[in-house]
Parts: structure tokens; sequence; C-alpha cells
């Protein structure tokens, strides 16, 4: 961080690499939500990992019943053969962990384009074109806003495949599924954003010049109107997978045979878990917990740093709760580093950077 | 209660257009105008959510392929179109449900043959039971824990909370349930595993005239202090599951809030006159600060109805999100579309509820 951003008059730009979301959150956090933030990226990474490199790291394949000489024998406790057991079906508890971190991937990844496409396109049209559209959008989506996600992710699943299906029909189906749920919630932010972005000055001045609509919408609506996308894709990210899991337990996931899915293996594991037989749910379920558990945290660091409330300053410890900022906070921050000498030394171009929402 | 959903679904279609006038006119005005505006708002919400129900699972195809496909030849399955009026044009049946509806008849399911009202009723107590006992847990976790994390903020018991709520948050209630059972239930045999009550109590409550449907209430009518302790004994897994998934939102909007109305001016004010840090919390912070949380309450009844669904299936819990799973299975989508629309109606009531209750605190909410 170089001196020059001190200057009142346009500090240089940062570079890209420090613009990008989830990097300058980093570069912003202190103590606590510093750990979070980076616990949850370090979760976040290994699951990515080990859903891109499954076929490497899988012992056996997701459907695979027997070796070449045996069959794996169904609810086998954990040994050398197979770290964490059989399950009732006879397939390798660890193998259809590590492929199921794939399938959640798959689904995270087409579930929130697709909803970010959707919803950000519905959202850009309705807000910035007003009118009947806009007030019978809005009507809809709240309904649907308001309903039970998991129940409309279950209806959604009945249209696009009946319940049943194969691995990309699955994938895509629980994806779009949980797409539906996530429409809504794209649509309002944007749509909030659009309308106060759309009374701006020059939004008008693009108008006066002539700018066609769409010219408009793309670069000078919808490149202003995204600062909160980040937030809600984590937030949406670590929510499909537990409404996919949920589908799974319900009966509506992907067949064994076609990919490994967590919910369904834990749907499996209920009866097992009335017998004493605890590896089939334990480790399927501890996927999940990790794999939101990361996401989670990656989220609430970005929505705490989001919020000056929430945000943690280097001083917040000494005065716990008061956060009220004066108009001379670099002064505030001297003094209670003075007050604690093993403080890190107050930073005053981030507070800068903070007051003026540059984060 | 529960059946009181099926009596407002009647006024679902017909005064969409109405409902639009009061809103466009709604600038000002007292207490009973914003309930009369509000009430009339959820009818168009009612409607729309019936309709998209309606379209989707008609978009599959007719119910009767759906359940009984594999098992009728081509011409029986005909003729059971046929007698159920599946074969009619969509708009014709559309207009049907909607008066079948008006009239409190939400039809017959195809798998078991029973009156989907019947259905409803029997299991929506058993689902209102657990509902309410999960916001009873979620409620002691939630508000006192998020007052220590927010009266610590920063500190130890702050992250230790924190990341619990996002814990709670992070284990789906079904795995949080088969947690519970394999540990309390099956390892140290504390609590039974499943079902709402063992068999001889469920016969003993069935002894009864003009039975609730809640368990609880009726173990104590019997008078049968054994009966009262095998009803909460049963409870307690299914109540912990699915309230310590609430519990986690509860706690991070109780810290949020409370935060938040720390750094108020009249806090800063009470703190400069020496009022210590406990009774500021106590006495200052803490009663604003859940005005926000009754808000969220009814989107959290959206969030514990879908859990609901997940830890009967869990318990054997025998409601309503135990039967879904069981007619989702057997693809009836005649019952899955009652329960369906009978959820809709509860969370959009629910709503109204909270939202005329955050009005009668704050008077600021209301428009």
């Amino acid at each position: 961080m170089s001196d020059t951003t001190l200057a009142p008059a346009l500090p240089p730009r940062p570079s890209l690499w420090s613009r990008l979301p989830v990097v300058s959150h980093l570069r912003q956090s202190v103590g606590l939500q510093r750990f979070m933030l980076v616990a949850g990226l370090v979760i976040t990474g290994i699951f990515l990992v080990v859903a891109v490199l499954a076929p490497v790291l899988a012992p056996y394949g997701y459907s695979q019943l027997r070796t070449e000489t045996a069959a794996f024998g169904a609810q086998q406790a954990p040994s050398g053969d197979h770290w964490l057991g059989t399950t009732v079906g006879g397939y390798d508890v660890l193998s259809r962990v590590i492929w199921g971190a794939q399938t959640a991937a798959l689904v995270i990844v087409v579930a929130i384009v697709a909803s970010i496409f959707l919803g950000i396109l519905i959202g850009l049209v309705s807000g910035y074109f007003g009118g009947w559209i806009d007030r019978v959008l809005v009507v809809v989506c709240d309904a649907i806003y308001a309903f039970p996600s998991l129940l409309l992710a279950i209806l959604a699943a009945i249209v696009i495949s009946g319940g049943k299906s194969s691995l990309w029909g699955g994938i895509l189906a629980a994806a779009l599924s949980i797409t539906v749920v996530f429409i809504p919630q794209y649509f309002r932010v944007i749509r909030a954003e659009v309308v106060r972005i759309k009374t701006e000055a020059y939004i008008d001045a693009a108008r006066v010049i002539g700018s066609p609509h769409r010219r408009i919408m793309v670069r000078h609506v919808l490149r202003n109107s995204t600062r909160t996308l980040p937030l809600i894709v984590t937030l949406n990210a670590s929510e499909a997978i537990l409404t996919l899991a949920g589908l799974g337990f319900l009966g509506f996931g992907i067949e064994p045979t076609a990919a490994a899915e967590w919910g369904y293996d834990l749907n499996k594991a209920i009866a097992d878990v009335s017998s004493g037989i605890w590896w089939t749910a334990l480790f399927p379920g501890l996927a999940i917990v990790l794999a939101v558990l990361g996401i989670t945290l990656v989220g609430e660091s970005l929505n705490d740093l989001a919020d000056p409330r929430l945000r943690s300053r280097r001083a917040s410890k000494q005065v716990a709760g008061d956060v009220a900022s004066t108009s001379v906070a670099v002064q505030g921050n001297v003094v209670v580093d003075v007050t604690d000498p093993g403080a890190p030394v107050a930073d005053p171009v981030r507070d800068v950077d903070e007051r003026e929402g540059r984060a | 209660m529960s059946t009181a959903p099926s009596t407002e679904a009647p006024g679902t279609p017909a005064p969409t257009a109405t409902a639009v006038a009061p809103r466009r006119s709604g600038g000002g005005g007292g207490l009973g105008r914003y309930i009369v505006v509000r009430f009339l708002l959820i009818i168009p919400t009612i409607f729309i959510l019936v309709t998209t129900v309606f379209v989707v699972m008609r978009a599959t195809g007719d119910p009767i392929t759906a359940a009984l496909g594999g098992r009728l030849t081509p011409d029986q399955l005909q003729q059971r179109i046929h007698e159920a009026g599946y074969d009619r044009p969509i708009l014709v049946q559309y207009v049907e449900y909607l008066g079948d509806l008006l009239h409190g008849d939400f039809g017959t399911t195809l798998s078991d043959n029973r009156p989907v009202t019947e259905v409803l009723t029997t299991f929506g107590t058993a689902t209102l039971e657990l509902a309410v006992y999960a916001l009873i847990v979620a409620f002691l976790v939630g508000i006192p824990f998020g007052l220590l994390a927010a009266s610590r903020r920063d500190r130890l018991p702050d992250a230790v909370l924190r990341v619990f709520a996002i814990l709670c948050y992070a284990t789906p209630v079904f795995f949080a349930g088969l947690l519970l059972k394999l540990v309390f239930s099956v390892s140290l045999g504390w609590f039974p595993v499943a079902g709402r009550a063992s068999t001889g109590t469920e016969i003993e409550l069935q002894t009864l005239d003009n039975p609730s449907g809640f368990y609880l209430i009726d173990a104590f009518r019997t008078g049968d202090p054994d009966a009262v302790g095998d009803v909460l004994m049963h409870a307690v897994l299914p109540a912990v599951a699915l309230g310590l998934l609430t519990a986690g939102v509860f706690l991070r909007l109780v810290r949020t809030n409370v935060i938040g109305t720390l750094s108020t001016g009249y806090v800063t004010a009470a703190r400069s006159r020496g009022v210590r840090e406990g009774r500021l919390l106590r006495k200052h912070a803490w009663r604003p600060a859940l005005i926000p949380i009754i808000t969220v309450i009814g989107l959290q009844v959206a969030l514990l109805l879908s859990g609901a669904v997940l830890t009967e299936t869990t318990f054997e819990w025998k409601g309503l999100g135990f039967q879904l799973a069981h007619y989702l299975q057997a693809r009836d989508f005649v019952a899955v579309q009652g329960i369906v629309v009978l959820i809709a109606v509860v969370v959009a009531l629910t709503n109204f509820v909270v939202d005329v209750i955050a009005a009668l605190i704050d008077p600021r909410v209301r428009y």
C-alpha cells in the first residue's frame, strides 16, 4: 500500500487484483474476522480441490461394488481396504464422499450461473422499465420468496425430471430446481439497486446524449448494481448444497449408479443408525457440514466486512460495541493504540478507504 | 389451528382485482386500516402460489398416469383419467380446482384414497406440535447466547458462539437428527429412537373422546404422568434437531441487532451517565433489538416447515412432512399439491400475523 493513496485528490486506482471481491475483503479484515475468512477460504479450497481431483483421490468408483476378486460386502466397518467402511448398498463410503464433492460442486456452479443470469436479467429489465410488468414480477417473486425453499425445489424437481435421472440429467434437474428458489433473491437485490441507480444524474445524462436503452442498462446501471452479488453468491452456494442434500434425502436425488450424492447416502443411512452403524451416516454428513461451513464462513465474513456496524476495526477490541465513527477516525485510532501498545499500528489509509466505501 | 387455513383458502381467487385498489391508496391511516390492507395483500400471494403449484403439477401430465402409470393397462388408465376429469381442457380443470378449494375440498389422494382435507387435519397438528417445540428450543438457545455474543463482542465467547451459529446453519437437520439419534438413543439409550409416543401411550391417547391431536395436551388430559413423560421424551430429539437450525439464525440476529442498538445515541448517552455495561444491555439495548427478530420469524416459519419435512422423515414423526415424503415416493401428486397449498397458506398467514404484531409494537412500520 503506497503512501500516495493518502493524497486527498484522486488516489491512483488500485490494481485489478486488489479490487477483486474476496481479495479486497481479505486485505481489509483484521483479527477474528480475518481468521474466519481465511478458515473459510481454506475449507472451500479443499472442497474444490477434492471436487476436481475426485477421480484421482477416490480409491474406488462411486458405483463400484466389487474389486476384480471379490465384492465389497454391505455395511462393512471401516478397515484397511475401506477406510470409512461400506454402505448398505455395498458401496465404498470414502469413495462416495469424495465423488459427492464433485456432484455438489457441479450443482452449485450450474445453479448459481443460471440463477445469476436469469435473476439479473429479470431484475434489470423489471427495475429499469418499471410499469405493470415490474409490479407483477415483484408480487410474484415476493410470493415465491416467502415459500419454503425445499418444497419449491421439490416441485421444480417433479417438473424437470419427474424425480430421478442420470448424472447430467440429475445434476441439471437438481441445479435448475435450486435456481428456481434463488431467482427471486437475485431479482430483489438487483431490482432494488437498479431502481436506486436509475434516478442518478449520470443516467439522465446518458439518456440525453441519446444512448440506447441497452447500453444504459448494461454499461451504466448493471455495472453499478452488482456490488452485493459476491455476498449472495457465497450464501447461495452453501444453501445450494443444503437444498441438494435435502432433495437427495427425500428421494429426489441422483441415482447411486449415476453419481454420488451425500443426501441420498444419508437417506439410506437412517435405518443403519438405529442398528448402531455409524459410519454410513457420519461421513457424508460431515462432508456436507464442512462444505457448507467453509462457504458460509466466507459469506459471513464478506457480510460483516460490508456492514460498517459489524466490521471489526483494529481499535474495536478496546471499546466493544462503540463503533460510531467520528469525523476524526484517524485520531481515534491513534488514541486507542496508545492504550494498547500490543495492538497493530493503526492504518490511516484503511480507515479513509472504509469511510469512503471503497472496500 | 390446522383447520383454520382451509377456511382461509376460500378467499383465494375472486378478489384479486380488489386487492390492488387498497394498496394504491394506502397512504397514512391507522392500525385498523393497515391490518385490512395487509390482509387483502395476502390474497394475491395465496392466489399466485396456488396457481403456481397447479401449473407446475399439471405440467408433468395428469396425476393418475404419474401415480399408477406402470400398474394399469392403457385402457384402464384412460378410463380412470376420464372418470377423474383429467382429460378436459386445463383451464376448465383450473377453474374447477379453485372452486373446490373455495369449498375447502382439496381432492382425494390417489394412493390410499383418503380426502386430502382429512390428511391435513390429522397430520397438521403433529407438524404444528413439532414446530412449536422447535421454536421454544430456538428461543431458549438463540436469544441468551446472542446477547452473550454481543456483550462479549470480538472476544472468545463471541468467536465460539458465532462458529456455533454457523455450524447450526451448516448442519442439515436430518444429519443433526441422525447424530442425535446415534449418540442419545442408540449409544446412551436416553431417548426413544423414533415416533411421537410409545405404542402404549398412542393407544391410551386414542381412548380420549375428541382428541386434539396435540399429543402433549392429550397426554395431560389423560391425567397419566407416564403418558406426559413419554410424549415429552419422544419430542426432545426432534425438537432439538429442528430447533438448533433456527437457533443459529436467532443467535446471529440478536447479536447483530444488539451490537447495533449498543451503538445508538441513547445507549451512548446512558453510558456517559455512568450506567454499567451489564445494565445497559439489560435495560436499554436488548429490547429494541428484538423488534427486527419478530419480523424475521415470518421467514423462519418457511425455513421451519422445510426443516420439519426433513426432521419428520428422520424421526418417523407422523406429521405433514412425513406424509409429504411418503406421497412423493408414491408419486401421489394430488396429495402433494394439497399439502403444499396448505403450507403456502400457513406461511402467508404467519407473515400477515407477524406484520400486524410488528405494527402493534412499532408504529413506524405502518404505511
